[in-house]
């Protein structure tokens, strides 16, 4: 590997010249310095050449000095941590650093897909929408693929990101967003007068402009300014200064996210730590101290490598001590580009010329002024040689320069001021938009940000608009004794594009917006603002057009005849910069998605085989497989011939479990079931239909009314959130002097299903002596409190979603992993066996019970078979829509049980039903099956469904007919209850 | 006496305990809850026998009452919680009703809820991670419902600025568990 | 959003459930005559305003209230939250 000499580096600078620090880009060595950022790393290297455009594959180099960057994105790092679209002006250089220059092919000096620069003249505004239209067939298969490969930015690494990202909330009295001189100055009144704030700032060190530039702030240096105060902020504990953290959306009432960079600057993300923080900042006011963005001025080939913003060029030679070449120019349009030549000249750099497009150019800087001049074209393969003057009298000149620093003025950072709607207005002093009256409530600005572009400006609105912002807040802020600072005019004459080139003169950068393509959309009559933006693409890329943007504006105002402010801007949109999508994940990352909740029996079951199945956030027992079982089908058709033929044990704590107490608890119920409960006696459960006020069918369950004003009520797993929230409403807002309180107890109890002939006798191991569970004692529906195991407080409920005999017995949670295994240790005897959803599935089927599947939103107690039940004695939720005319035809759906006719077909949940002969279309639809499992006691495929007038249609032979396979099944209409209809075995 | 064995929420049979440079985080399994809800018209009665019951009156809103071996803390209006060692008040909910009689609605809450301590001094800085509560502010005594990996939990602070109790539902006890420790790390 | 909650102060309002229009607290009276035109106009018509609008908000991760919160549906300015219980009170929702 060769390494290069940092021959472009100057004298000066904020960086550590005690150490050096490798770095790689595109496969070569070179070396920088801890301070460095990629591009200045770069341009010290001597290489100007960065990227290739977005479109024409046009070679360029960087604009900017910040994350404004259009131009230098790379691929920073490699393998699974590659990550596309960096910006080189804000990667901090560290020792090892690979970064791959994108959008080229095969190397960035020759790039075979540049041939796409001469066919420019097809590739302009509107092009995609223009071009592929014709024929459909050929965008798939032609089009896309070719476009994908040409345009776009970086390659994404296609592998897992293996760093952690994290999220987090702060609180403030005063976030500032932004650390040059009016943050600071606002921070220092804000921390001393003891207010809580957050100051926070995209760069790695604070003082923003202050860094860039060499003017004294009192008797120091900016940046020594900047250190000082910097150092007593960071000693108040009132203040948090956050660095490498960027506001990258103002959200309502006070509310921004921020993201920081914790680890961005590091080889490596330290194990355990996050690379990334997404904040959410809750401020009570906030100051927007984001300074300015400088804008370039569009001429023919402007795009060369080597040509950036003048102000940029002042930072790189004073933060950086870097310059981009030995000879450079400056192109400006006021008198802050002069600075550049000065500072530069200053650095021994050598300044060829200043073209100053205003005639009464003051000469400020020691070198060649050229006033009323413009700069038409420029030359160069791959980087900057020449560029061609014209002069004020018309003659032209050839300058021979390595960079060329331009300056259109400096555009305020509004931003955050319009994530709210706010509009900014246009200021004609500075040419450019500052925030309106309309801003983002709570939001303040200052400094450059509010277009006070000088340092004492900065410095005394910073002060005063935190002062002004804490005394909202009740809290005083004293005065400061700001020092002295440079409080010159920028004096600038708006000049935005060089006129009467032939070729092209680029607006958009990242995304090869030309002057031409901006005339031609106005031609086209894409004429409002936001049209122009999405025909030309003009500040849609990741930079969002932060340095195009006024450009394109100012020409379309020409075009129409305008002004620019009539013409207006387009809405800003959080974020303010490109956020990874990881970084919005945060830690819910794969199994951490969501939370986990385990059932009591979680233990015993991860112990005895069983496979998993998600309900809600729950992970419930599907089956427990046994060894010698290989399809889940064995060990489920197992389950249920357990059960049936003996005893078996199931997890159902996930049921919903509300306490209902207070005197008015029964009247309560009776308003949020559709059947009545006030008549429930004490002991007994019921179960219950709740409904939706328009008639729907909402949950169902059981009640269990344990004393005169206290209830167990069960609601579905899925729906126990809801179910309780519903509750809640009904309490505060329907009733609110009912005598009734609520609270859930779903996880406080561990609650079993103990079921089949024998769960009698299993249960009277499990009980206490004087419990008596017999069939008279403790009848079907008995409820009662309990002790089991020789004392433990448990709940016993005689109730029965399998159709057998059955019981479920509730115990404190923590003795739940206890209790099942004491129960399957007592039920040895009878060959117990744990069963799991599925099996509760074909069993809650074959008796022919409703569950989710029936209760899917659609269905009325009426479709459910159980329409009686809607008391029409009393008021309750849904009683009154629920008799509505069109829920009551005589043909409304009905839940029916199917078998098919063949014994070996299958019923599949899903099908639609379909008389016999008749045309298989949604007119002639008879219903659906919503159901359907393998029953082992009837050894068929069976399915409950809805049906047309279903309870007169028992016999009839329909097709039901899957379109999605194809398979169409003819089946029997049968009563939904396929085992013990009569409802013996639960009384047994 | 019966001879089931307890597990704790996170599973085990004894509770957790993990150390941070600054920080411990602690499953606190011996706890029973009982929650306390007044009845209409019976407020007064309410605080009076509760009062009685434990030796302080029943905390105003977002706050919690230490007195004894009882703490209380606010959940809703006119809604409480009130907080025992468990070896000695396992029956809670049994002993408050006795003690309300029909003035409040009772209902045992202790394994509805896990609790994990955090202590030390970096309990803000892991908390900031977790959940929107503006912990820096939070005085002793001071209680607020927040929601901390998606999960509704209640944030005691027991001591200022270094001591806070997360007490979440049970069942995620293994997700509330994994987010401490996974920020703790983070942070610390 | 922030919802300033009348007991628990400044809230934000991811902690909450949305409903809808506060309207929904005036159930109509099922023994009415035109009880099913009620209901139905009650379940199923809601304004829909560009500006201010009361609706039902739920505290789920707090207190468990329900509040009726004033809100512009245009800046989203909140003007008033009220405890939904007194406000079902104070239209006579009281048995």
């Amino acid at each position: 590997m060769i390494r290069a000499a940092q021959d472009n580096r100057l004298a000066g600078g904020a960086i550590d010249r005690s150490r050096t620090i490798r770095f790689t880009f595109d496969g070569k060595s070179y070396a920088g310095h801890p301070g460095d950022t990629l591009s200045s790393a770069l341009l010290a290297n001597g290489v100007r050449l960065m990227g290739r455009s977005f479109k024409y594959h046009r070679p360029r180099g960087v604009l900017s000095a910040g994350s404004e960057e259009p131009n230098a994105l790379v691929e920073l790092r490699s393998g699974a941590r590659q990550e596309p679209n960096t910006r080189a002006t804000t990667a901090e250089l560290f020792d090892g650093l690979v970064a791959k220059s994108q959008n080229r092919l095969p190397s960035l000096k020759f790039d075979a897909m540049a041939i796409n620069d001469r066919f420019s003249n097809f590739l302009t505004a509107g092009f995609y929408y223009k071009t592929f239209m014709w024929p459909a067939a050929f965008w798939e298969k032609l089009y896309e693929p070719i476009i994908r490969k040409a345009a776009g930015l970086g390659s994404l690494s296609l592998q897992d990101d293996p760093d952690g990202y994290d999220k987090g909330f702060l609180h403030c009295d005063l976030l500032i967003i932004g650390g040059g001189p009016a943050g600071l100055a606002a921070a220092l009144r804000a921390g001393r007068a003891g207010a809580s704030v957050i100051l926070a700032d995209e760069d790695y060190i604070f003082g923003g402009r202050l860094n860039a530039e060499t003017f004294a702030v009192g008797m120091q240096t900016g940046q020594a300014w900047a250190a000082a105060t910097m150092a007593e902020l960071q000693s108040l504990p009132n203040v948090r200064c956050m660095t490498r953290t960027t506001i990258v959306g103002a959200f309502d009432h006070g509310i921004y996210s921020a993201v920081e960079r914790v680890s961005d600057h590091l080889a490596v993300t330290p194990a355990g730590k996050p690379r990334q923080i997404l904040w959410r900042i809750y401020s009570k006011r906030a100051l927007l101290c984001a300074g300015a963005i400088e804008r370039p001025i569009a001429f023919e080939n402007n795009d060369r490598p080597g040509i950036m913003l003048a102000g940029s060029m002042r930072a790189y030679a004073n933060r950086w001590a870097v310059t981009a070449a030995k000879r450079v120019a400056i192109f400006t349009n006021n008198d802050d580009g002069h600075r550049t030549a000065a500072d530069l000249l200053a650095k021994g750099v050598k300044v060829m010329a200043v073209i100053d497009t205003r005639a009464d150019a003051p000469r400020i800087a020691d070198c060649e002024l050229l006033p009323d001049a413009q700069v038409t074209d420029t030359t160069g393969r791959l980087g900057l040689s020449y560029i061609h003057v014209r002069l004020g009298d018309g003659s032209e000149r050839n300058i021979e320069c390595g960079a060329l620093g331009v300056s259109g003025g400096w555009n305020p950072n509004v931003h955050m001021t319009c994530h709210q709607r706010g509009r900014p207005v246009w200021n004609a002093e500075i040419a450019a938009f500052v925030p309106g009256e309309s801003g983002t409530p709570g939001l303040t600005v200052a400094g450059a940000a509010n277009g006070d572009f000088s340092t004492a400006a900065a410095l005394r609105t910073g002060s005063d608009q935190a002062a002004a912002a804490l005394r909202d807040l009740d809290i005083d802020a004293p005065a400061l004794d700001l020092p002295q600072a440079e409080d010159a005019p920028i004096n600038l004459q708006p000049f935005w594009y060089v006129q009467g080139g032939k070729g092209r003169a680029w607006l958009d950068q990242q995304n090869d917006v030309t002057v031409k393509d901006v005339t031609l959309a106005h031609q086209e009559n894409f004429r409002s603002v936001e049209h122009l933006k999405r025909y030309t693409t003009l500040g849609m890329a990741t930079d969002q057009g932060k340095t195009s943007n006024m450009g394109g504006l100012a020409i379309m105002a020409e075009l129409a005849g305008k002004s620019i402010p009539e013409v207006g801007t387009t809405m800003f949109r959080p974020p303010y910069t490109p956020v990874p999508i990881g970084t919005f994940g945060g830690r819910a990352r794969g199994k951490n998605f969501h939370p986990t909740r385990e059932t009591p029996s979680h233990r015993f079951s991860v112990e005895h085989n069983a496979s998993f199945v998600e309900v809600g956030n729950w992970l419930r027992a599907q089956w427990f497989t046994q060894p010698g079982e290989v399809h889940w089908r064995e060990s489920v058709d197992r389950e249920v011939r357990a059960v049936r033929g003996s005893v078996g044990v199931c997890d159902v704590t996930t049921l919903g479990k509300i306490d209902v107490q207070g005197t008015d608890a029964a009247g309560f119920l009776n308003k949020v079931y559709a059947n009545g409960f006030a008549k429930l006696a004490v002991g007994k459960t019921r179960y219950g239909l709740m409904l939706r006020e328009d008639g729907m069918a909402m949950d169902d369950g059981t009640a269990a009314r344990l004393s005169e004003d206290h209830f167990v009520m069960t609601t579905t797993t899925a729906n126990a959130v809801g179910v309780y929230r519903h509750l809640e409403f009904v309490r505060q807002c329907l009733f609110p002097d009912m005598d009734v309180q609520l609270i859930s107890t779903t996880e406080a109890w561990a609650q079993y299903a103990v079921a089949g002939p024998n769960s009698r006798k299993l249960l009277q191991k499990i009980v206490d002596p004087d419990v008596d569970i017999t069939n008279e004692g403790f009848e079907f529906m008995a409820c009662r409190e309990i002790t089991v195991c020789g004392g433990l407080r448990a709940r016993l409920f005689r109730i029965s979603f399998s159709g057998e005999l059955a019981y479920e017995i509730a115990v404190p949670t923590r003795y739940g992993d206890a209790m099942f295994r004491r129960i399957m240790e007592a039920g040895r005897e009878f060959d117990v066996v744990p069963y799991g959803t599925e099996a509760l599935g074909v069993m809650r089927i074959e008796k022919g019970h409703a569950a989710g599947s029936e209760l899917n939103g659609t269905s009325t107690a009426l479709n459910l078979g159980m329409g009686r039940m809607v008391s029409r004695t009393k008021d309750s939720i849904g009683s009154t829509l629920s008799q509505r005319e069109g829920l009551n035809k005589p043909d409304a759906l009905m839940l029916v049980g199917f078998k098919p006719v063949d014994s070996t077909h299958k019923v599949t949940a899903g099908g639609h039903l379909m008389t016999k002969g008749t045309p298989v279309d949604a007119k002639h639809d008879q219903g659906y099956v919503t159901s359907a499992a393998f029953s082992p006691s009837l050894n068929s495929s069976i399915g409950l469904g809805f049906l047309r007038d279903g309870g007169n249609r028992f016999g009839e032979i329909l097709t039901l007919t899957t379109p999605l396979t194809g398979a169409d099944v003819d089946v029997e209409v049968v009563s939904a209850h396929f085992v013990d209809p009569k409802g013996d075995r639960l009384r047994a | 006496m019966h001879d089931l064995i307890p597990i704790t929420p996170l599973g085990r049979t004894t509770a957790q305990i993990d150390r941070f440079k600054g920080l411990q985080i602690s499953e606190c399994p011996d706890w029973a809850l009982a929650s306390l809800a007044a009845r209409r018209n019976r407020e007064g009665d309410t605080a009076t026998a509760a009062e009685k019951f434990l030796g302080i009156p029943l905390p105003d809103v977002a706050t919690c009452a230490t007195a004894g071996a009882f703490t209380a803390f606010w959940t809703g209006p006119q809604q409480w919680m009130i907080e025992a060692p468990h070896d000695r008040h396992e029956d809670l909910a049994a002993q408050l009703k006795a003690a309300v009689g029909d003035a409040a609605s009772i209902t045992e809450q202790t394994d509805g809820w896990c609790r994990f301590d955090l202590q030390g001094e970096r309990c803000h800085d892991v908390l900031e991670r977790l959940c929107n509560a503006d912990t820096r502010v939070m005085a002793q005594g001071q209680v607020t419902r927040t929601r901390l990996e998606h999960l509704g939990c209640f944030l005691i602070c027991r001591t200022k600025n270094s001591h806070f109790s997360v007490i979440g539902p049970r069942s995620s006890a293994g997700s509330l568990y994994h987010a401490l420790t996974v920020a703790a790390t983070s942070v610390v | 959003m922030i919802i300033n909650h009348p007991l628990l102060g400044p809230r934000d309002a991811q902690e909450f459930t949305y409903l809808g229009d506060a309207s929904l607290i005036d159930r109509p009276d099922w023994e009415a005559a035109d009880a099913q035109e009620q209901f139905y106009e009650y379940a199923y018509l809601r304004d829909n305003p560009a500006g201010e609008h009361r609706e039902l908000w739920f505290h789920e991760i707090g207190d468990r209230s329900w509040l009726v919160v004033t809100r512009n549906t245009l800046t989203h300015e909140i003007t008033s939250v009220e405890m939904a219980r007194d406000v079902a009170r104070s239209k006579g929702r009281s048995k």
